[in-house]
């Protein structure tokens, strides 16, 4: 470790309007170093990020490279001084070739100008030699998961010496392999005298990659310490300023008859053979890898997809392929992975996306009652504790967990009999998380069946009455409580026997 | 202050401009006489523009319109001149409408391709079925009952019956648009197809179904438009398709879906007209009068994108008022 800090931050403040999004934070990153950011969403980390990468320029306070202040004018300045952002989301031009992509308008050259392949893919080859990474060079990046195309992004960052390289919730969209693998990466990085700041909601994460630790809270610097000395629930308590009770609370509850019967439903090339079942006052989990079909066979259940075999029924009745008016109508409801996209109608208002899933119910002879619209949604906004100002602000103005909170609310004002949720507490807060595990179980509590979708282990672990496993679009297992651990959850999951 | 400033508001304020503008400087132009033409000479484009305003809210578009109008007038011309009687006459031109709507609907719900290239290519079809229909000729002499129907006014009043017509489908339009569960699918559909998917909306049976009206529509249209002239002919309303767009567009529909009002399109229908009005009233060519209507085309499109520029600033103000409120 150098004595001066690769990158740090000093005092600095951004505000956006009239909300100050950071206030007085100061952060100190050093060479070799695997530095964490904690806080909830809406703490001021994505601001911190876009400040470290020149996107934002600070109000007050400075930018300090090396020990040096520096102003980046924007985020090409901040790439030339070293400085790397690695998204959530990669965004590699899908034609062009890994080796392409990484020396995108940097190409090494021979005569006339002409690009010289074979000293690119060589020189690819090197890099993913030295990060431990076994990936064709010559590959087109259509067709990459997302681990690889992000393994390209650090490759790219590495090839221009990047020296310090922030990652914003890498690991959100990736399975437990490719975690390990980015880790092993980030590692190799770290001990080449590389500095990483490191942001993940989960918190396992940070104590077995990091050495320190910075907790943002509402925009304000609350603590930066070694990670060394700090219990899970020290950290919860610095991010959320509170003490937050036991995050997986999942109550016994009385288990019923069986309200979702899954019977041997195949989707070709997608999934085979899958049969299970869901009892009422029970929560199952349906773990597995990114990509193991868990996501298609919940779509093919609600009928968003169809199936090609099998059958699904709901409270004993036999539901028809592809119609998610029938799903809706016998009982059941989805809340769907992609909030975004498919959970929520992002230009309409609170209470629009609450009432989407009743425009029957909300009838008063042939028009809508925009009372019972209204009611409808300020019922369930009170219900799930709602953070919002108003019921007719566009659903976008609210933060990640609340937004879920919406899905939810739109489901449940359904009153389903079998609730599927998929990765309902992805990439929201530690707060808002523990609020969802509550009311999943208190939904279980009410006799409803809960089918739950989760790359998170911990969270499996902790709500489920049983855990089902699927591996390559089969299920490889079925866990009672008692047995589900997370060697058995895992081995089941990566198909190896048990 | 943001209410002022909405989009449909700005039309409607442009829409007494224009007709402020159009009293002083022409004499002929505040009649009860011009006015009444002006809104007649309207009504197929504002017919038109209703069944276009559901369809361009759920994000697709039906550009084969006009020549839906054509075919369907050039059926009335061909079977009126083979001696059925013109109350049989019209049921089979609107039903032929609606079979090309539904054309254009499968096209797009079953095998899903993009309305804007199918309904381009029915467009020619369409107007091509027209000539087969009819040729070149022109069909004229229908009964004097009908196109009086056409062209009289509801009696005690200056209004024509099409523009009455209109109204009451206005009227209807605006009620499934704005306070029925239908409206509020589309508004979902448009805005984002998938959620509303996802909240169990039969987007593609609805999408169908507008297809359907639409056609239904057009060739009504088409039926007024032949008895308004006393003439049916192949090339009947030929590029109206273009007016009814540039009306729902200027009338602040965004052509992404998903964002409009009926109000602001039936502003944008009127300032349409009166424009059009007052360029003939002016005795400007036709060649002028499309240049003006493509330019307002253009306007209505490139006008919100610039607005949407200040967007961020308002957006932000929302999310502080949502953090301010949420903060314990």
């Amino acid at each position: 470790m150098s004595d001066a800090p690769a990158l740090a931050l000093s005092n600095v403040s951004k505000s956006f309007g009239a909300v100050r999004a950071l206030r007085d934070v100061s952060l100190e990153l050093f060479a070799g170093e695997a530095h964490a950011l904690a806080g909830e969403n809406g703490a001021g980390k994505s601001t911190l990020v876009k400040t470290l990468a020149g996107v934002h320029r600070p109000d007050s306070g400075q930018v300090l490279l090396n020990g040096e202040p520096v102003v980046f004018a924007g985020p090409a300045d901040a790439q030339q001084a070293g400085v790397a952002v690695i998204y959530q989301e990669p965004t590699l031009f899908p034609d062009l070739s890994v080796a392409e992509n990484i020396f995108m308008g940097r190409q090494p050259r021979r005569s006339l100008g002409r690009i010289d392949r074979k000293a690119m893919h060589d020189a690819t080859r090197e890099l993913f030699g030295r990060l431990g990474v076994a990936l064709d060079p010559e590959q087109p990046s259509r067709g990459l998961s997302i681990a690889d195309q992000q393994l390209v992004e650090i490759a790219k960052a590495i090839s221009r010496d990047a020296r310090v390289l922030v990652m914003d919730e890498p690991t959100a969209a990736l399975s437990g392999n490719e975690v390990a693998r980015l880790f092993s990466v980030v590692e190799a990085l770290r001990e080449h005298g590389c500095a990483i700041l490191f942001i993940s909601h989960r918190l396992d994460e940070i104590f077995e990659l990091c050495q320190r630790v910075t907790t943002l809270r509402d925009g304000e610097w609350i603590a930066s310490e070694p990670v060394s000395g700090l219990t899970h629930d020290d950290l919860v308590r610095r991010m959320v300023g509170r003490e937050l009770g036991t995050l997986y609370p999942k109550q016994d509850a009385e288990v019923g008859e069986v309200a979702l019967q899954v019977e041997r439903l195949t989707r070709e090339g997608v999934f085979t053979d899958v049969s299970f079942e869901v009892r009422r006052g029970e929560i199952v989990a349906l773990a597995g890898l990114v990509g193991a079909g868990r996501s298609e066979v919940a779509r093919a259940i609600f009928g968003v997809d169809r199936w090609d075999a099998g059958a699904v029924s709901v409270d004993g009745v036999r539901l028809p392929a592809g119609s998610p008016t029938a799903a809706m109508g016998a009982g059941l409801a989805l809340v769907p992975e992609d909030r975004r996209q498919q959970g929520l109608v992002m230009e309409l208002s609170i209470e629009r996306n609450i009432g989407l899933t009743g425009l029957r119910d909300l009838r008063k002879g042939v028009t809508i009652s925009r009372k019972a619209e209204r009611d409808r949604a300020k019922d369930w906004a009170v219900r799930l504790r709602l953070k919002f100002a108003r019921l007719s602000d566009g659903v976008g103005v609210l933060s990640g967990g609340n937004q879920q909170k919406v899905v939810l609310a739109k489901w449940l004002a359904t009153g389903p009999s079998v609730l599927i949720v998929d990765e309902p507490t992805r990439g929201i807060d530690v707060g808002t998380k523990a609020e969802v595990h509550r009311l999943l179980s208190e939904l279980a509590g009410q006799g409803i069946a809960v089918l739950m979708i989760s790359s998170d282990l911990p969270e499996v672990l902790g709500m489920a009455d049983r855990v089902l496993v699927m591996h390559e679009g089969r299920l490889t297992a079925e866990l009672s409580r008692a047995e589900a651990t997370e060697e058995s959850v895992m081995t089941a999951a990566t198909g190896r026997a048990a | 202050m943001a209410k002022v400033l909405r989009w449909d508001v700005m039309v409607g304020v442009l829409l007494i401009v224009v007709f402020g503008y159009g009293s002083l400087t022409s004499p002929s132009f505040a009649t009860a006489g011009n006015l009444s033409f002006a809104l007649s000479d309207l009504g197929e484009i504002a017919l038109i523009a209703l069944a276009m305003t559901m369809l361009v809210v759920a994000a697709e578009v039906d550009l084969s319109v006009a020549s839906v109008l054509g075919l369907s007038s050039a059926l009335v011309g061909s079977l009126w001149d083979a001696g059925l009687a013109i109350e049989t006459i019209i049921p089979i031109a609107v039903l032929a409408g609606a079979l090309c709507g539904l054309v254009n609907g499968l096209l797009v719900t079953r095998l899903g391709l993009p309305s804007l290239a199918v309904t381009i290519g029915t467009l020619a079809l369409y107007r091509g079925l027209a000539y087969v229909v009819l040729g070149d000729r022109a069909v004229a002499q229908f009964p004097p009952q009908f196109v009086s129907l056409a062209v009289d006014d509801v009696p005690g009043t200056p209004i024509p019956y099409p523009v009455a017509l209109f109204v009451l489908l206005a009227a209807i339009v605006g009620v499934v648009l704005h306070a029925t569960g239908f409206g509020r699918s589309l508004y979902a559909i448009g805005a984002q197809e998938q959620a509303a998917f996802f909240a169990g909306i039969r987007v593609k049976r609805i999408k169908l179904l507008l297809f359907v009206v639409s056609g239904t529509v057009a060739a009504f249209a088409g039926v007024v438009f032949t008895l308004r002239y006393g003439s049916a002919r192949a090339d009947n309303g030929l590029g109206i398709e273009l007016a009814v767009i540039a009306a729902v567009l200027l009338g602040g529909v965004d052509f992404d879906g998903g964002k409009g009002t009926l109000g602001g399109v039936i502003a944008g229908v009127l300032l349409i007209g009166l424009l059009r009005n007052l360029l003939m009233l002016g005795d400007v060519s036709t060649e002028i009068q499309s240049i003006v209507t493509g330019l307002l085309l253009i306007v209505s499109v490139l006008t919100p994108r610039l607005v949407s520029l200040a967007k961020p600033a308002a957006l932000l103000r929302a999310t502080s008022r949502a953090n301010l409120k949420g903060s314990p």
